[in-house]
């Protein structure tokens, strides 16, 4: 019973970290980014590349593929995503699912159509029990690393000059730039670290939710559910749906595994009829 | 309805061509569909590179013939598989299809090879019944009954009693779990649950929490090769085997393309299937060598095998029919034919179309500093279960 929550909470984290950076393009910078999964892939296939073909150990991949991801996003911002800013939410999603099938093409092209796996050191591997509940080490190291990253978000956000600027700059762009914020500059850097994100959560994930050319199609629609169930305003709305979600799959699939994989559906739309605009949501904001 | 049209003036085109003495071609033309990119891209791979390996060793030409190879990528897409099926038979008139990478892209192309009446060889696809949607379907890959079947056998004679089943929950999954249950039972083995997970499944932990609280002696699966590697590092990471539960399956699990590198977690596997690369036998070493210089280094697979016979068995065909690659004939040419393939002795069923073949029990093993799939019992010259008993 508690193992199932455990590894629900560990799949929630996992969740987090993937969802999170889109929660910050789409809440803060209103863009609607459907190739988040993409930047995701990228920073796993960093991993494995670095991993499996130069042998770098698997700690120091975690903050390379968080950097090269981020850099890449910050390249595209730059040269593609900035001229979408002002477009249509249809012109957005068009252009990021063209994105998303660059990517998977892409993936495909270069590093081949099989499952990717990364062997993670042996500190990280097997299970463990303690006071009789079975914890997977891998599991348990997820669930520190997110839970450090939702405090850090919460704070730069709430707490720093950045977020606030970040957040002045959301809510009245002329305003803002008005009163001397640069705001591309901000929302590029934003994008990036969204991007970064995204790609820590696929080198985190290589080794739970594995790794192929598919991945950024795969997991668009849990992305979306954590999103649109918690709401893009705050950092912890979707982290509340992330958990919700991740327990209420697991144990899903646990208990009732013939309906298993309906579980999180019907909790969303169940959700989704409760609170339309998400678990927190900031009401008609925009 | 144009479509059907179309078709049937294209087979009545084909027999025309097939009557007149004039017509009769040197170049035999053999159009092989198989998703060569998405999800699926490594079956078309390995296949393409068996088919391709074949005709390196052993030529181009046979009963006076050329053979041409034309190879398309359907992307693992069914309706894609079809259009790709009737454009190669009525454009470039293509007299065999190979192919079928997946048993939906195999169902697929079904109707084609019955109303132009061209044989089809199913090279990868795994599902009982895919023979018996054409007359003009024969295999060489395997089926799915075939190699669970004696993982039953194995499990029940050597002191397992208690097994949770754990299966893709598709077509092939159901083949495997029904076939495995049913000879283990009869047997006098108890499998006390059935698990089925979704194809689409990013994380196996409930239900790898829920076979290890079922405490069987072993779990028996069946998942496409890519999804195995994932779901044998998490057996592995939940400490199932630890806690005495020993992990048996159908050879698509312990797939020799990625076998190696799913490391240390997955020795001692138990499979059962048709084809390892360590295979010990002359006629494997000789094609495993070929592959893998062809291929830079690439490990041949059970797919690949699978690309590989079908080719045998077209030029096998061709010589008895002494070139005439025309429907009906070839298709009797086919029935009861029978070779030695890297796996091991092959033939093809006369009454049913479907490959008879050995299927081995295997262990994966350390060899030279690799994994490798290890045989160490035989069970000989199986038929496909399913037809065996609908008769």
């Amino acid at each position: 019973m508690l193992t199932i929550l455990f590894d629900g909470i560990a799949y929630g984290m996992l969740l987090f970290i993937l969802a999170c950076g889109l929660t910050i393009t789409l809440g803060l910078m209103n863009f609607i980014n459907l190739a988040h999964g993409a930047f995701a892939m990228a920073g796993g296939y960093i991993t494995v590349v670095m991993m499996n073909r130069y042998g770098i150990s698997f700690y120091w991949c975690l903050p390379a593929a968080f950097l090269l991801t981020a850099a890449i996003g910050a390249i595209l911002e730059r040269t593609l995503y900035r001229w979408l800013y002002q477009a249509s939410h249809l012109d957005q999603v068009l252009f990021s699912v063209g994105i998303v099938f660059m990517s998977v093409a892409a993936a495909d092209y270069f590093m081949g159509g099989q499952q990717q796996l990364i062997n993670l050191p042996p500190e990280l591997s097997g299970r463990m029990e303690i006071l009789g509940v079975g914890i997977g080490r891998y599991r348990l190291f997820t669930i520190v690393v997110c839970a450090v990253l939702v405090v850090l978000l919460q704070l730069i956000l709430s707490r720093t000059r950045f977020g606030s600027r970040l957040r002045a700059a959301v809510d009245d762009r002329r305003v803002a730039m008005g009163l001397g914020i640069n705001v591309s500059f901000v929302f590029a850097l934003t994008f990036a670290f969204g991007s970064g994100l995204a790609g820590l959560g696929g080198a985190m994930g290589a080794e739970i939710l594995g790794l192929d050319p598919n991945f950024p199609l795969k997991f668009m629609i849990y992305f979306l559910i954590v999103v649109s169930v918690g709401g893009t305003s705050t950092i912890s709305g979707p982290f509340l749906a992330a958990m919700l979600l991740g327990i209420a799959d697991v144990a899903g699939k646990y208990y009732v595994p013939a309906i298993g994989p309906f579980v999180i559906y019907a909790l969303m739309i169940v959700m989704l009829i409760i609170r339309p605009s998400g678990l927190f949501a900031r009401g008609a904001g925009r | 309805m144009m479509r059907g049209m179309l078709l049937g003036a294209a087979s009545l085109v084909m027999a025309l061509a097939g009557t007149l003495p004039a017509a009769a071609q040197e170049v035999v033309k053999i159009g092989l569909i198989l998703p060569m990119t998405g999800p699926f891209a490594s079956t078309g791979r390995q296949v393409s590179a068996g088919a391709k390996t074949f005709m390196e060793m052993k030529g181009d030409t046979v009963a006076g013939k050329k053979v041409e190879l034309i190879i398309r990528d359907d992307a693992g897409v069914a309706d894609q598989t079809r259009r790709i099926a009737q454009e190669l038979v009525v454009n470039e008139s293509v007299q065999v299809l190979a192919g079928g990478g997946l048993t939906p892209l195999a169902m697929a192309v079904a109707p084609v090879a019955t109303q132009a009446k061209v044989p089809m060889v199913v090279t990868s696809a795994g599902t009982a019944a895919i023979t018996k949607a054409s007359e003009f379907i024969t295999r060489t890959s395997g089926t799915l009954p075939q190699y669970s079947l004696p993982v039953g056998t194995w499990a029940a004679q050597n002191g397992i009693k208690k097994v949770v089943t754990l299966v893709s929950d598709y077509g092939p999954g159901l083949d495997a779990e029904k076939w495995f249950t049913k000879e283990f039972t009869s047997k006098g083995g108890e499998v006390s649950e059935a698990v089925r997970v979704p194809l689409q499944n990013p994380d196996f932990a409930p239900f790898l929490q829920r076979v290890r609280d079922a405490k069987p002696d072993a779990v028996f699966v069946f998942l496409p090769s890519g999804v195995g590697s994932l779901f044998m590092k998490q057996f592995a990471d939940r400490g199932l085997a630890e806690a005495g539960i020993k992990l048996i399956a159908t050879g698509d699990v312990t797939d020799d393309d990625i076998l190696n590198s799913m490391g240390k977690p997955a020795l001692g596997t138990i499979t059962g299937h048709f084809y390892a690369t360590a295979h010990d036998s002359p006629e494997n070493k000789a094609y495993v060598e070929a592959f893998e210089k062809a291929n830079n280094g690439m490990r041949p697979n059970f797919m690949s095998v699978g690309g590989y016979d079908s080719m045998a068995l077209i030029y096998a065909a061709l010589e008895k029919t002494k070139g005439d690659a025309s429907g009906p004939g070839f298709m009797e040419a086919v029935k009861g034919l029978s070779w030695t393939s890297p796996r091991g002795p092959v033939s093809i069923d006369p009454e049913t179309r479907d490959i008879i073949q050995n299927i081995y029990m295997r262990e994966v093993k350390e060899v030279d500093g690799e994994l490798h799939n290890v045989e160490f019992e035989t069970f000989a010259a199986l038929k496909d279960p399913e037809k065996a008993e609908a008769k």
